[in-house]
């Protein structure tokens, strides 16, 4: 493709020059050196010696995909060994794909990735810089025109923080992010940090369960370490730390892949998840709403006796079974077939409630 | 390289109190004192857990936003960041006089340098007196007018008042205002009398809190009788048994607490010179008193 042969600015060339200089610089698939009687320039299937610096110049213009992706990692990514750089090559397959590969998927339509519910597209700059467009998984295929622009990674933390009624979202990797919002251009560094805002310490906790180093701290440690108000929750019942996890933890309440269990070689049977990035322990909405679980476990069962039609108890399971998916709103105003329907739920309430919100006029056992 | 991170409760309910960490820590951004700045909570995230790996400088100042040494400063903020060597002594502190200590975080392998909250700070007994010029909308505010400073009190952790009854000693030692007391709202002198302590016809009432809420946009205010019910709102002043209330908001909205933060940072080493310039342009702070 001679178009884009000539897709290297002279700094490039400099910068390569120099790091000749400090020694062999070697990534994916290009090689250069000096030898004593001149450099040596290598891709597959290509191996250039004995060359002057002119020479050197002319062959890496010939080259120029190999030297700007070089220039690329190595000068604009940098970060040798850290999180964002392991992330962003990550995102091209960097060890899957040849040079010429990525070059051609991120000019024609872009590298794509999904990441919780945002979807991340590379594609190619000039010179072999690299464009990131970021936008909600929904809108994926939606026309950008349709969708509200952004240029800062900052502009992420107020529409990251309110769910499309308005409520607040104090749990960042919950399945509620809202879309209509994309964010087509960014640096690599610009990328890494809307990331951290929008799904915080995931990157640096993907690529430590990469590296074979992710730190999991299980139920046990996590509760034995609590102190204060939380203290308490090292007394929650094994049984009920499962119910915590189905309750909080599931993919349809976190998209954060559970990693720890209920000790290191206990598990809990509620499923993980199956997201990209995991979680390594507890988080503080977790241990905070397992604080008052604790309270609740610790009160004796009592034997009540209630007198419902099949249709009430059943009733009541949908009602409960409606708040814990959260489809209440998905209930019609005049749906009085669904359980959970408003017009139901009172007509149950002035049938069998007292004038004290007792059920059937059951008063509640201390 | 080296990073800032400050510490701040956060919340799980209330969306805005983080607000303040965002904007001070912005201020800070901006000002490029630092390679990187990240902000970190108890309830929100990253957790302090998982935040001194967000950062890729082998150098991390944290700072606490947080109003009083004690628990939060002492006890779970080190604990969370696996500051492993941590003890409350290292600080040498008298209970407001927390500056820093040197440590090594080992599951990052970074230095940490963990610094006194900044409501211990000197420069927030100016903070305090520039709410008041603010809530009066008089630069010169203090002849005549007495002021309170207001904190959560907490019978668990003595350190908390004193953190308020130094700034309020500091500041009637400028010897600006007519009278100077500090009130609290978990103990005694309670900021529920507030009129019964000042003779002064016009009281500033400035709470000593990291960000607005529910305490002080709902609890002080009707404790003090500025309104019967929050949602309908105050006047500024308030009326309240013969005395003028001008209530201030949160100390912690106040923009001069980026400087305060910078502070903090600078006097553990980290070297931020040109940037406290610039930040004190941006939030037209003045140099620390005692400088």
């Amino acid at each position: 493709m001679a178009a884009t042969d000539a897709e290297l600015a002279p700094d490039q060339f400099e910068d390569l020059v120099d790091a000749v200089t400090g020694g062999p610089v070697e990534l994916d698939g290009l090689v250069v050196q000096y030898e004593d009687d001149g450099y040596v320039f290598e891709v597959p299937d290509l191996h250039r010696e004995h060359l002057s610096v002119e020479e050197l110049e002319r062959v890496a213009a010939a080259n120029a995909e190999w030297v700007s992706n070089w220039h690329f990692w190595n000068v604009v990514v940098g970060g040798e060994g850290t999180a964002r750089r392991a992330f962003l090559r990550w995102l091209e397959a960097t060890d899957e794909h040849s040079v010429r590969a990525r070059y051609d998927a991120m000019r024609d339509g872009g590298i794509h990735h999904e990441w919780g519910q945002l979807h991340v597209t590379v594609e190619l700059g000039e010179v072999g810089y690299r464009r990131y467009e970021l936008r909600h998984v929904d809108d994926s295929e939606a026309d950008p025109d349709e969708l509200t622009v952004h240029d800062e990674p900052r502009d992420l933390r107020d529409l990251s923080k309110y769910d499309d009624r308005g409520r607040y979202r104090p749990l960042k990797t919950a399945p509620s992010l809202v879309d209509g919002w994309v964010l087509p251009e960014l640096t690599s560094g610009e990328l890494k940090e809307a990331l951290g805002v929008v799904y915080p310490a995931t990157v640096e906790n993907w690529h430590r369960e990469h590296e074979g180093n992710l730190d999991v701290s299980h139920w046990r440690e996590t509760a034995e370490r609590q102190t204060g108000i939380y203290g308490v929750v090292e007394e929650l019942p094994r049984e009920a730390v499962e119910w915590v996890t189905e309750a909080a933890c599931v993919d349809s309440q976190c998209l954060k892949r559970r990693e720890w269990e209920y000790d290191e070689d206990d598990d809990l049977e509620t499923p993980g998840g199956d997201g990209p990035f995991p979680c390594r322990e507890p988080c503080s909405l977790v241990v905070a709403a397992a604080r008052k679980w604790t309270k609740l476990e610790e009160e004796e069962e009592h034997t009540y006796e209630f007198d419902l039609t099949p249709s009430e108890k059943e009733q009541l399971e949908a009602i409960v079974d409606t708040v814990s998916e959260g489809r209440t709103d998905e209930i019609r105003e005049a749906d009085v077939y669904e359980g959970a329907n408003r017009y139901r739920a009172r007509y149950l309430r002035a049938k069998r409630f007292d004038e004290d919100g007792n059920l059937c006029g059951v008063p509640t056992e201390e | 390289m080296q990073a800032l991170v400050i510490v701040a409760h956060g919340s799980h309910l209330n969306p805005e109190s983080s607000t303040p960490t965002y904007a001070h820590a912005d201020t800070i951004r901006e000002s490029g004192a630092f390679d990187e700045v990240r902000e970190a909570f108890w309830k929100e995230e990253p957790s302090f857990r998982d935040a001194l790996r967000t950062v890729e400088s082998d150098e991390v100042f944290v700072v606490p936003l947080f109003i009083s040494e004690g628990y939060f400063t002492e006890e779970v903020i080190p604990r969370e960041l696996r500051l492993d060597d941590w003890e409350p002594d290292l600080w040498e502190s008298d209970g407001t006089s927390a500056s820093q200590a040197t440590l090594y975080a080992e599951d990052v392998d970074k230095t940490i340098h963990y610094c006194g909250p900044v409501g211990t700070h000197d420069a927030m007994s100016d903070v305090i007196v520039k709410r008041a010029e603010s809530v009066t909308g008089n630069h010169d505010v203090g002849d005549g007018f007495g002021l309170s400073v207001v904190g959560h009190g907490t019978e668990r952790n003595e350190n908390s008042a004193k953190a308020i009854e130094y700034h309020a000693d500091r500041i009637r030692n400028m010897g600006r205002f007519d009278e100077v007391k500090a009130l609290y709202m978990d103990e005694e002198p309670e900021v529920d009398d507030v009129t019964d302590y000042f003779e002064s016809e016009d009281v500033v009432v400035v709470p000593l809190f990291v960000a607005d809420g529910y305490h002080t946009q709902e609890d002080i205010p009707e404790d003090m009788g500025l309104t019967d019910d929050y949602r309908k709102g105050w006047d500024t002043p308030a009326e309240v048994d013969g005395h003028r209330i001008w209530y201030a908001g949160a100390v912690g909205t106040e923009d001069f607490m980026a400087d305060v933060i910078l502070e903090r940072a600078a006097e553990a080493g980290a070297d931020v010179r040109d940037a406290l310039e610039k930040v004190r342009e941006a939030t037209g702070g003045v140099p620390a008193s005692g400088d």
